[in-house]
C-alpha cells in the first residue's frame, strides 16, 4: 500500500495564553499559567470558579475583510478560524496558485458551539408545568418559535467549524468532524495523515477547536466531579502528577496544522517544521467512566503508534503527556508509560502543559502538538508546573516547574478521552 | 497487495421496523413510516410529524448485566445499540456481547484488539425535561436565569453522570464495551454525511491493516424538541400536514421539504481472508471512497451540486469504475428543494447520458431524516437491492420533477442488474459529502 510521508508545514493556536505561537511558546517555557476566575459567565456559586479563558479574543483581528462573511460563527469556530488563517499562511500555500482545491482536505476534532442558554432557560421556564412536574411541550413550542433563532442553531453543529475553514479556503477536498472527546484533535490529525500517506490528498487541515466554558459546560464537569475546586488559588489548581491534584482545569481554544505530503511541499520548497511519523489508536471498551484499571487501551495505543513510526522506545526523547491532573488519569497514564517502556521509562521525559494552559478538551491534542514541534525546534522541553509534592503512584520524570533543555529528535503526545478513546501521535526532526 | 474489504453484515434500526427484512418489505410495498409524533405532544409545532421507531426494549439487544447503565443513554445511544446487535448477529460475528447473552454459535470468538468502530452521531438532544426541571429550580421566579442559583443549587438536580449521555462518542462508548472492540474507534460528527464518512473510514482503517473488522454507520434521534425545531427554523420542512405519511417526496415535481426520523444502521465491514476464513455470508465488497465539502455555503444546499460530484467522481475513480457501469444510485433525496436540485444536477453531470438509465433510489420519503443514521440505513438497502436485482420504489415519489434527468422507481419496484453502485450523502449544515461504492462480490 502506498505510504507518503507527511510533514507539518503551517501551525496556528489561539489558547488561554494568546495566539501568537512564539509568544505563547515562550510563555510556557517560563512556566506561566493561563487560569484565572471565570469571566465568560457568572460561575461565583458554581464548585468551580475559574478557567483558562482566551483573553480578548476578535475574529477581525486575524480575518480583516474576510471575518464578515464568517461573523455568525461560535467561539469555538471563530478560534478555529483563526488558528487556520495563521497556518495556512505561515504554511506559504497561499501563495501557490497550482494548488489542486480538490487535493485540500479539512479533518478535525471540533467540538459542538455552546447552546442558548437564554432561550433555552426562557422556554423552560414559561413551558414548565408546575401543577404536573413535567415540560409541556405545547406551551415550550410556542415560547421556542419565538425565542431561537436560526443562526444560534446553525452554531451548534460540530461541523460548522470545518465548514467554514472549507469556505475560507476553497478546500474541497474530504471534510471530516471527530468527536471522541478530549482525545478528538489528536485522532483527527492521525486520521488526517491517512489520507495524504494514500496519496489522496496533498494537503489536510488538521486540529481541533473547542469551548466549554459556559454555564452548561462547566455544570457537566462539575457534576462529573473531573474539575478542580481549588477556587483559592486558580494559577495552581491545575497540577498533573502531583499528590494534591484535584481535577483538571478546564480551558478553551484551537490548534491547526498543514499537514501536507512530503513531496509536495519539497516541490514548492515550503519549511518543513516536523515530520508525523506515527499514529496509534485503540478503545478501552472497558467502562463509560473510568480507564481501565491496567491501562490497557492507553498502552496499546502507544506501543501502536512506536510501531507505525518503525521505532523502538529508546528512540522517544520526549513524551507529552494528555496529564490532566484528575487522580485516575495521571496515575493510569503514568502506568501505560512503564508498561510500554519498562525500565527505560524513568529515563524518558515527560510533561503535561495543561497545568499551564487547563485542558483544551477537543483541541488539547493539536495544541500539545505543535508543542512538541517547538520543543524539537528549540530543544527544549515545556515544565510541568504546580508539581511541588511528588505522588508515589507518578514517579516518572515530569519537568517539574522550569523548562529544561535537552537533545529532542523524536516526540510522543498522548490523548484520551471520556468513554474509552485513547491516540497516540509521533513526530521526528525532519532531516531529509 | 491491498486487503479487500467487504459487507458482511447489516443492522438496522428504522421506524419501518427493527429487523433487515421487514425493512426491505416494508419499502417494496411502497410503505411510509411518516406520521404524526406520537411520542410527545407536538401540536404546537408547525411541522408535527416525523417517522417513529415502533417500541423496543432495550434489554432486548445488549446483556443482562448492562441493563442498568441505561440511565446514561441518551435515545440515540440505545437506538446504536439496537442496530449493533443487529448487525453483529446478521454477520454471525461472536462478540461479547452475544456470548454473555448465551447467543453464540460454536464459532471462534473475533479478536477485540482487531475489532474497530466507527459511528457516525448527531449533536445529541439534552433530556429537555430533565433539564428543565433544574433550570426552573434557579429561576428567579420571573423567567430570569439565575446563574448564582444554578451553580448553587440548580445543577444538583442534574444526575452526576448527565454530562455522559450527551457526548457524541458516547454511542461508539457503549457499543465497544458491549461488543468488545478495542481497535480504533472513531466517531464523526458531519450531519447527515456521518455515516457515510464513518463507514468510509472504517474501509481505510481496515484497508491499512489497523482492523480486520469494524462497526460502521451512524444512529441518531431528530425526535425530540430541538430536534424538530431546528430544521423548521432552517426552512427545510414540510409543511404537508394533511398527508404526513406522503409529506417527503424525493426529487418528486411536488416536493416542498422533509420531515424528521429517528433511526440507525450500522454495517459490519470485514477484511476478506478473515471472513473466508470464518465462512461468512459476504453482501457486497466495498471498492471506494470519495469525499468533499461545499465551500459555498455552510447552511445551504451547493447549488452548483460540485461538492457532491466531487465525491462520487473520486469514489468511482478509487473503485476504477467508470460512471456509465454503475448498476444502482443510492441517493440521499430529502426531498427539500434545494437540495434535490444539487443532487440531480450532480448526477446529471456525473453520469450524463447514462443517468436516464441508472435507476437512482432513497427511503428518505420513507422513514425522513434521522441526522447521522441515514447514511447507512440507505446504504443497506442498497446492498440487498444488489443482491436481489431489486430496485424498491423511491416512496412518495409519483412524478419525478421534469428538470431531473433521473430514473427512479415509481409506485413498484424495477429489476435491474446491478453489478456496481453508490451511495451518496452530505450535510444538509455544513455541507460535508460522501459517496461509497460497493461491488458485487467476486472472488
Amino acid at each position: 500500500m502506498q505510504r507518503n510521508r507527511v510533514v507539518i508545514t503551517g501551525m496556528g493556536w489561539v489558547t488561554p495564553l494568546g495566539a501568537d505561537v512564539q509568544r505563547v511558546w515562550q510563555r510556557m517555557l517560563q512556566g506561566e499559567s493561563g487560569v484565572r476566575p471565570t469571566e465568560i459567565f457568572d460561575a461565583a456559586t458554581f464548585p468551580t470558579s475559574f478557567s483558562a479563558q482566551v483573553q480578548g479574543f476578535q475574529l477581525i483581528d486575524f480575518l480583516g475583510a474576510e471575518a464578515e462573511r464568517h461573523a455568525d460563527v461560535s467561539r469555538n469556530a471563530g478560534f478555529a478560524l483563526a488558528a487556520a488563517r495563521m497556518a495556512w499562511d505561515q504554511s506559504g500555500l497561499s501563495r501557490l496558485t497550482t494548488l489542486e482545491r480538490e487535493r485540500v482536505g479539512v479533518y478535525l476534532g471540533s467540538g459542538e458551539g455552546p447552546v442558548d442558554f437564554d432561550n433555552l432557560h426562557r422556554c423552560a421556564f414559561f413551558g414548565w408545568d408546575h401543577a404536573q412536574g413535567h415540560l409541556d411541550t405545547q406551551r415550550w413550542a410556542e415560547q421556542a418559535y419565538r425565542g431561537f433563532q436560526q443562526m444560534r442553531e446553525h452554531q451548534q453543529d460540530p461541523n460548522m467549524a470545518g465548514a467554514h475553514i472549507a469556505c475560507l479556503f476553497d478546500a474541497q477536498g474530504p471534510n471530516f468532524d471527530t468527536l471522541t472527546a478530549c482525545a478528538a484533535s489528536t485522532q483527527a490529525i492521525g486520521e488526517a495523515c491517512q489520507w495524504i500517506r494514500r496519496g489522496e490528498v496533498e494537503v489536510m487541515i488538521s486540529g481541533g477547536a473547542h469551548s466549554m466554558i459556559h454555564p452548561l459546560g462547566v455544570t457537566g464537569f462539575n457534576r462529573l466531579t473531573a474539575l478542580s475546586t481549588r477556587n483559592n488559588d486558580p494559577t495552581r489548581a491545575s497540577r498533573p502528577f502531583d499528590r494534591e491534584r484535584d481535577g483538571f482545569v478546564l480551558g478553551e481554544g484551537a490548534g491547526i496544522l498543514i499537514l501536507e505530503s512530503l513531496e509536495h511541499a519539497l516541490i514548492r520548497g515550503a519549511k518543513i517544521h516536523a515530520e508525523i511519523i506515527g499514529y496509534g489508536s485503540t478503545a478501552d471498551a472497558f467502562r463509560v467512566t473510568d480507564i481501565h484499571e491496567d491501562a490497557r487501551g492507553s498502552s496499546a495505543a502507544m506501543r501502536l503508534a512506536i510501531q507505525d513510526a518503525g521505532l523502538t522506545i529508546h528512540d522517544i526523547d520526549y513524551i507529552n503527556a494528555h496529564g490532566t491532573g484528575t487522580k485516575e488519569n495521571d496515575e493510569l497514564e503514568s502506568l501505560a508509560i512503564k508498561k510500554v517502556f519498562g525500565d527505560h521509562a524513568k529515563k524518558v521525559p515527560v510533561s503535561s502543559i495543561k497545568s499551564m494552559m487547563g485542558h483544551l478538551v477537543a483541541a488539547a491534542g493539536a495544541v500539545e502538538l505543535m508543542t512538541c514541534v517547538l520543543a524539537i525546534r528549540d530543544q527544549i522541553l515545556p515544565p510541568t508546573i504546580n508539581l511541588t509534592t511528588p505522588d508515589p503512584a507518578c514517579d516518572l520524570d515530569y519537568v517539574p516547574n522550569q523548562a529544561r533543555p535537552a537533545k529532542v529528535r523524536t516526540a510522543l503526545s498522548n490523548s484520551f478521552g471520556f468513554g474509552g478513546q485513547n491516540d497516540t501521535l509521533i513526530i521526528r526532526q525532519f532531516e531529509g | 497487495m491491498d486487503r479487500r474489504v467487504v459487507i458482511t453484515g447489516m443492522g438496522l434500526a428504522t421506524p419501518l421496523g427493527l429487523e433487515l427484512e421487514a425493512v426491505w418489505a416494508a419499502l417494496l410495498e411502497g410503505r411510509s413510516a411518516i406520521g404524526p409524533i406520537r411520542s410527545f405532544d407536538a401540536q404546537q409545532f408547525h411541522c408535527p410529524i416525523g417517522g417513529e421507531l415502533p417500541e423496543f426494549s432495550l434489554g432486548d439487544y445488549i446483556p443482562k448485566a448492562y441493563r442498568k447503565s441505561a440511565k446514561v443513554m441518551s435515545r440515540d445511544i440505545q437506538i446504536a445499540l439496537v442496530a449493533a446487535y443487529q448487525a453483529v448477529k446478521h454477520a454471525g460475528l461472536q462478540t461479547k456481547c452475544l456470548v454473555e447473552r448465551g447467543e453464540a454459535g460454536g464459532a471462534a470468538p473475533i479478536d477485540p484488539a482487531r475489532f474497530g468502530a466507527n459511528i457516525g452521531a448527531g449533536l445529541i438532544c439534552a433530556d429537555l425535561n430533565e433539564l428543565a426541571g433544574a433550570l426552573v429550580s434557579a429561576d428567579e421566579g420571573n423567567g430570569q436565569f439565575s446563574s448564582s442559583r444554578w451553580g448553587s443549587e440548580g445543577m444538583n438536580n442534574l444526575t452526576p453522570l448527565w454530562l455522559l449521555k450527551f457526548l457524541p462518542n458516547m454511542l461508539a462508548c457503549h457499543v465497544t464495551i458491549v461488543h468488545d472492540c478495542q481497535a480504533p474507534s472513531n466517531t464523526i460528527t458531519c450531519g447527515e454525511a456521518s455515516s457515510h464518512l464513518a463507514i468510509g473510514e472504517a474501509y481505510t482503517t481496515i484497508q491499512r491493516g489497523a482492523a480486520d473488522v469494524c462497526i460502521c454507520g451512524g444512529a441518531e434521534s431528530k425526535i425530540n424538541l430541538l430536534g424538530l425545531l431546528r430544521p423548521d427554523l432552517f426552512g427545510r420542512l414540510s409543511r404537508r400536514l394533511d398527508d404526513p405519511a406522503q409529506a417527503c417526496r424525493p426529487f418528486d415535481v411536488d416536493h416542498d421539504g422533509m420531515v424528521v426520523g429517528e433511526g440507525g444502521g450500522l454495517v459490519i465491514l470485514e477484511e476478506l481472508n478473515h471472513a473466508l476464513a470464518r465462512g461468512a455470508r459476504i453482501y457486497g465488497e466495498v471498492v471506494g471512497f470519495g469525499a468533499s465539502c461545499n465551500t459555498q455555503s455552510w447552511k445551504e444546499a451547493d447549488s452548483t451540486g460540485r461538492s457532491h460530484a466531487t465525491a462520487i467522481r473520486r469514489s468511482l475513480k478509487n473503485a476504477g469504475i467508470a460512471p456509465s457501469e454503475v448498476g444502482l444510485i443510492s441517493a440521499f433525496g430529502t426531498g427539500i428543494p434545494s437540495y434535490d436540485d444539487s443532487e440531480a444536477r450532480a448526477l446529471a453531470a456525473i453520469f450524463g447520458e447514462h443517468c436516464r438509465t441508472i435507476p437512482v433510489f432513497s427511503c428518505t420519503g420513507a422513514l425522513g431524516n434521522n441526522g447521522a443514521g441515514n447514511g447507512a440505513i440507505n446504504l443497506a438497502m442498497a446492498v440487498l437491492a444488489m443482491n436481489q436485482s431489486t430496485v424498491p420504489p423511491t416512496v412518495n415519489t409519483r412524478q419525478v420533477h421534469p428538470d431531473y434527468p433521473l430514473r427512479l422507481a415509481v409506485g413498484r419496484p424495477i429489476d435491474a442488474r446491478i453489478d456496481q453502485f453508490v451511495s451518496l450523502a452530505y450535510a444538509l449544515s455544513g455541507g460535508q459529502t460522501a459517496a461509497i461504492t460497493v461491488r458485487r462480490f467476486q472472488k
